[in-house]
């Protein structure tokens, strides 16, 4: 199977630092791959390289086997690659309907379109309003975003992603913040999404991780020290040492 | 759950003309038989609030600052100065050309407001203002310079309203045009383009990442705002016959920044409430105070800023909605 997202030598140099250093990453379509790593070892960089938030260096992405490495991000995110942030990113004056209807017609390529106004474009909000209902977020619909609790907010973060109808989504610590509960329901949502979705996670909640990724890469230093299945990574005494340490012990 | 039981009529309906916006295009009609001595007056009002409405499509929508805006304007009113001065007097052709002429500097300066920070926004179009203005100085032969441009020669509006004294064809002509642009306006802010223009302004970084390319809905939206202030400059033209070098001065600029943030961005109606407030206010209060009167526009200003983010529009709806909660 010819792997839906993959990186040859992707390196990224601030100055003399390396944020990423010769990664070669390769994921399978419908993956649930989680990248790990101390705080610093170039896990939002290399999300930032792979959506084109950031130019790589040297090195290349492909995307279902396309060299994507000179495309900009919204080129990107066309063709299928779509991530959330970290921080929230979202548009804090609109209603969640909103929101989700402005990603959603983006997708559908009406973003040009200026003459009909956007309740007309009904297939468009039908849509949104559908995938705010399998994220329980109906209830909200109609409120402003700035509005909502920071948990909800989150779910907003990824409904905005999965209006773009992703091949490959990338979420950087979805549940960064959120209170545990919640954070449960929010993973269950994920866990949820469709095997046609390929899912790249990171994660500081080794809990979470365990429980959802199928691989796991873990990056030191911009570097990837290994890649495996979760079991096999749980026991490699590298990875306890320079990472995990206590952690899997308990 | 499924989606029907969501009502969808809030987002449905959202473009739909209120009851309180009817209301408010009577004013210029109401206007019209209220002070029939002061048209000349009510013109420039109208004149000025489409300019507003100008600078509203790049700042309240697209969060574009500008303090050059008055370029386009002034480009707008030699465009339709010169031609109608060469023979070309049709004032609808004249408003074509001004928007052509306007759209197309806008288009080409368009490209050097994408990067950078508000500071560099402001003063990048500055600079654009500040050289079209020399050059428009410099340029005695073809805008007349300081002395301005004269023998401009407007043919009647469709052939059938020629411009008489008493300002009646310019007044019904300004207002006219106003509400055509306006209404295209509302348009195409509630429309998936709008709506994206929100997003830009809301959180610029998140756009990319649900594919929508910033930097060409930047330049559209940039473009579209310079031809609206083309057209409101070709106006001023036409239904004062003469065009004067300060048609792209710097206070112009200052001075429209400073109507929009009193009357509220983003809304197009506070464009519009805020040309008539501060020009009834320039007008009263220079009438009180010749040498004095901007010293009150300075302190509201403050206060504005200081206290009403959201300028006389946020005022309104902080009223509606409590006049509703109470009710």
């Amino acid at each position: 199977m010819t792997p839906v997202l993959q990186t040859r030598n992707l390196s990224k140099r601030f100055g003399g630092f390396f944020a990423s250093k010769d990664v070669s990453l390769s994921i399978e379509p419908g993956a649930r791959h989680a990248l790990i790593g101390p705080n610093g070892a170039g896990k939002t960089t290399l999300i930032n390289l792979l959506t084109g938030f950031l130019e790589p260096s040297a090195g290349e992405v492909f995307l279902k086997g396309e060299d994507v490495t000179r495309l900009a991000q919204h080129q990107r995110v066309k063709r299928g690659l779509v991530r959330t942030f970290q921080i929230n990113r979202l548009f804090a004056e609109m209603t969640v309907l909103e929101s989700v209807t402005l990603s959603v017609c983006e997708r559908l390529g009406l973003g040009w379109s200026w003459w009909r106004p956007v309740g007309d474009h009904t297939a468009a909000i039908d849509e949104a309003a559908e995938l705010l209902a399998t994220l329980r977020l109906l209830d909200v619909a109609h409120e402003q975003t700035r509005s909502l609790a920071y948990g909800r907010q989150r779910m907003i973060e990824i409904a905005l992603a999965l209006a773009a109808r992703p091949q490959v989504l990338l979420l950087d610590e979805p549940a960064a913040g959120v209170p545990t509960d919640e954070s449960r329901e929010l993973f269950e949502t994920i866990a949820q999404l469709p095997r046609d979705v390929t899912i790249v996670l990171i994660e500081h909640d080794m809990d979470l991780v365990f429980r959802f990724a199928e691989r796991i890469s873990v990056l030191v230093g911009g570097a990837l020290l290994t890649e495996d299945v979760p079991e096999v990574i749980a026991k490699d005494r590298r990875v306890r040492e320079v990472y995990l340490g206590e952690a899997l012990d308990g | 759950m499924t989606p029907a039981k969501l009502d969808l009529s809030p987002l449905r309906r959202a473009a739909a003309w209120r009851p309180a916006e009817y209301a408010f295009w009577l004013l210029p009609v109401a206007a019209f038989f209220l002070f029939p001595k002061s048209l000349a007056l009510l013109s420039q009002i109208a004149i000025t609030a489409l300019f507003c409405l100008s600078l509203d499509l790049i700042l309240g929508y697209a969060g574009i600052v500008s303090l050059g805006h008055a370029a386009f304007f002034g480009l707008g009113a030699y465009a339709a100065g010169l031609m109608a001065k060469y023979g070309w007097g049709d004032p609808l052709l004249g408003l074509a050309g001004a928007a052509v002429m306007a759209a197309a500097a806008g288009f080409l300066t368009s490209f050097l407001v994408l990067r950078g920070t508000d500071l560099t926004r402001l003063m990048v179009t500055l600079g654009v203002s500040m050289m079209l203005y020399e050059a428009a100085n410099k340029l005695t032969d073809f805008t007349g310079g300081v002395d301005g441009l004269q023998g401009v020669d407007i043919q009647p509006v469709l052939g059938m309203f020629s411009f008489d004294l008493y300002g009646k064809t310019a007044y019904w002509y300004s207002v006219a045009i106003l509400f055509v642009m306006f209404w295209l306006a509302r348009r195409l802010v509630h429309s998936p383009f709008g709506l994206s223009l929100r997003g830009i302004r809301q959180n610029v970084g998140r756009m990319p990442a649900i594919g929508a390319p910033v930097n060409a809905r930047l330049v559209a939206a940039y473009t579209i705002g310079a031809a609206y202030a083309g057209i409101a400059g070709a106006l001023l033209t036409q239904t004062t016959q003469f065009v004067s070098l300060d048609v792209m001065a710097f206070s112009r600029s200052a001075e429209l920044l400073l109507i929009l943030v009193l009357g509220g961005t983003g809304s197009l109606y506070g464009a519009l409430i805020g040309t008539m407030v501060f020009m009834a206010a320039h007008h009263f209060l220079s009438d009180i105070n010749p040498q004095y009167w901007q010293f009150w526009l300075g302190a509201a200003l403050v206060l504005i800023v200081l206290f009403a983010r959201d300028g006389i529009m946020g005022l309104l709806r902080k009223l509606s909605t409590r006049a509703r909660t109470s009710s």
